[in-house]
């Protein structure tokens, strides 16, 4: 029984939270290797983006939420979504036109680009806190828990609980179905695999007449659907505060370049192993291991690697190892 | 006058004139070949045709009408079809993708010359859903005719085709290349070897400098004791 005890602790503090949030820097990097696909450069706007797409749709909720509307029990945010996504597009739309038609015009090479994306980050900062606030803001309604703990509890009789929480669950199904639809999108539709191609060859994809403009809106659009999404479940899942969402910019570059940047799947998978590492090494195993030994073995500190105020050096580290033993990433992206 | 043609070019990337006056044509289900030797402006000469590099003097005709103001892309449109020497294909994405990248332009139904592209080079059909990067030097070649063969092109260049592939694939593609000719389409090519390519041209043109030094059919070309010494190597 202790087995299963321990088991379940680690499942809801480990698993259940680790694979929500692998999901949201899922999302995240994709949108960063989409953009560095396309358009060859970092993009440091992208959790500044996130922080956008994230206070839109926030705005839009309570626009829904006076009107007296409610998504039973979902989040209402989840029906602001659309619209949270279209006015991230049109900012990035306007963005590219104002600022980076100017450098592709010119050529500039790519470190002018990650530039320029960090005056836009800056902007996009300011619109935030001008707009919202630095402040923290909950705006998850409807339903709490999918699997609460005493639902786990009659049904198990164990003493250790798991818990769900709705967002958690959302979370991961929202990812699912934006992976599936992008995967579909890129090697099933034309326009997908012109973006394809263009990523691969960008000399032959213009020799056959696909339009370099068309697929860096089309690039852009998706960056934003991508950044609004992984920013609002991120936000429902904790809360939204802009600064976390600069924060978030570490792991989620760290994902997308540890998967390969420029690939769909590595970015999914470097999500999964930053989001891992960094519960699996914040986790305190006292617990874990008081359940598995017998009463006199167990531990007296916290069996932790490292506190987790020191989770992003975790990022920071499985970065650096990256970049000095296999810099494509684990599936062959294009070189850093 | 020849159906594309690319009259008194001159010019270059920018500094010092790397074509001077320098005539290249090509008429419909011909094949004319540009040889001679290493920086004589062979690949620069189908380049400035191609409009990838800006002209200072002379024009480029396809079927009566001048194309020298118009970009790459527009004469693909056009009806030219044209295949570099290097990175000419899209190694992340299968065969077939490639075939489809190819004739992105269209919008009509693809698959009719996809299956003529198939029947040029069977072996693209058995690895069509292989991903093009892991296909041999030889294959890749293919992929990269067949994807400029898919626009249904009036005019096919060719940027030295065989370089890099073993003799006996270098047969099999020439053969492949007078089949293509067969069908009607005019072939320009660049080649480094000379001697193999003058066999199968109607036309031949020898560069030196920027410059044509003989101009006649290939044949003729071969059986010259000059251009034999001087560029077949005896």
């Amino acid at each position: 029984m202790d087995f299963l005890n321990a088991i379940t602790l680690l499942g809801n503090f480990v698993i259940v939270p680790g694979a929500a949030y692998g999901c949201q820097l899922a999302l995240g990097a994709l949108g960063v290797t989409l953009i560095y696909a396309i358009l060859r450069f970092s993009n440091f706007a992208h959790g500044e983006t996130m922080a956008i797409g994230t206070m839109s749709c926030i705005l839009f909720t309570w626009l829904l939420q006076s009107w007296g509307v409610s998504f039973g029990p979902l989040p209402t945010a989840l029906l602001a979504l659309p619209v949270g996504i279209a006015a991230t597009i049109a900012l990035l739309l306007a963005t590219d036109r104002l600022v980076y038609r100017f450098h592709r015009k010119k050529k500039s090479t790519p470190v002018i680009f990650l530039i320029a994306s960090l005056g836009v980050m800056f902007f996009y900062n300011g619109i935030v806190r001008f707009i919202i606030g630095p402040d923290d803001r909950i705006f998850t309604d409807g339903e709490r828990f999918l699997l609460s703990a005493a639902e786990f509890r009659a049904a198990t009789g164990l003493q250790q609980v798991m818990v769900i929480k709705m967002t958690q669950a959302i979370t991961v199904v929202v990812t699912v179905i934006c992976v599936a639809a992008l995967f579909w999108f890129l090697n099933r539709t034309r326009t997908g695999k012109s973006m394809r191609a263009f990523s691969d060859n960008r000399d032959l994809a213009l020799l056959s007449g696909i339009n370099p403009d068309r697929v860096v809106i089309v690039a852009w659009i998706l960056a934003a659907a991508l950044a609004t999404i992984a920013g609002t479940l991120y936000g429902l899942d904790k809360s939204f505060k802009p600064f976390t969402y600069l924060q978030l910019l570490l792991p989620i570059f760290a994902s997308a370049i540890v998967g390969g940047i420029g690939s769909p799947v590595g970015a999914i998978a470097g999500g999964f192993i930053i989001a891992f590492s960094e519960v699996f090494l914040t986790f305190a195993y006292k617990q874990f291991i008081g359940y598995l030994v017998p009463e006199a073995w167990a531990p007296e500190g916290l069996v932790q690697f490292l506190s987790t105020e020191y989770k992003f050096a975790i990022s920071f580290a499985i970065l650096v190892i990256v970049l000095l033993v296999r810099p494509t990433g684990i599936f062959r992206g294009q070189s850093v | 006058m020849a159906f594309l043609i690319g009259e008194n070019m001159t010019g270059g990337y920018g500094g010092a004139d790397i074509l001077n006056d320098c005539t290249i044509g090509v008429e419909k289900g011909e094949i004319a070949v540009v040889v001679g030797p290493n920086g004589a402006g062979k690949s620069t000469a189908m380049k400035a045709i191609f409009g990838m590099l800006n002209l200072r003097q002379g024009r480029v005709v396809m079927d009566g009408e001048d194309i020298t103001a118009l970009a790459p892309q527009a004469r693909v449109h056009k009806g030219m079809g044209f295949v570099p020497q290097t990175s000419n294909v899209f190694t992340s994405m299968s065969v077939e993708e490639n075939l489809e990248m190819g004739a992105f332009i269209r919008d009509d139904d693809i698959s009719g010359t996809m299956e003529q592209v198939f029947e040029l080079f069977p072996i693209l059909k058995e690895k069509r859903r292989q991903p093009a990067g892991e296909l041999s030097g030889g294959q890749r070649q293919q992929v990269a005719v067949g994807r400029a063969l898919m626009t249904r092109p009036k005019v096919l260049m060719l940027d030295e085709p065989t370089a890099g592939v073993s003799p006996i694939v270098m047969d099999e593609l020439f053969d492949r290349i007078i089949e293509i000719a067969r069908t009607g389409i005019a072939i320009l090519m660049v080649e480094q070897n000379a001697r193999h390519a003058l066999e199968i041209a109607d036309k031949g043109y020898v560069l030196v400098q920027g410059s044509n030094r003989y101009t006649d059919t290939g044949q003729a070309l071969l059986a010259d004791p000059e251009v034999r010494r001087a560029f077949l190597g005896g």
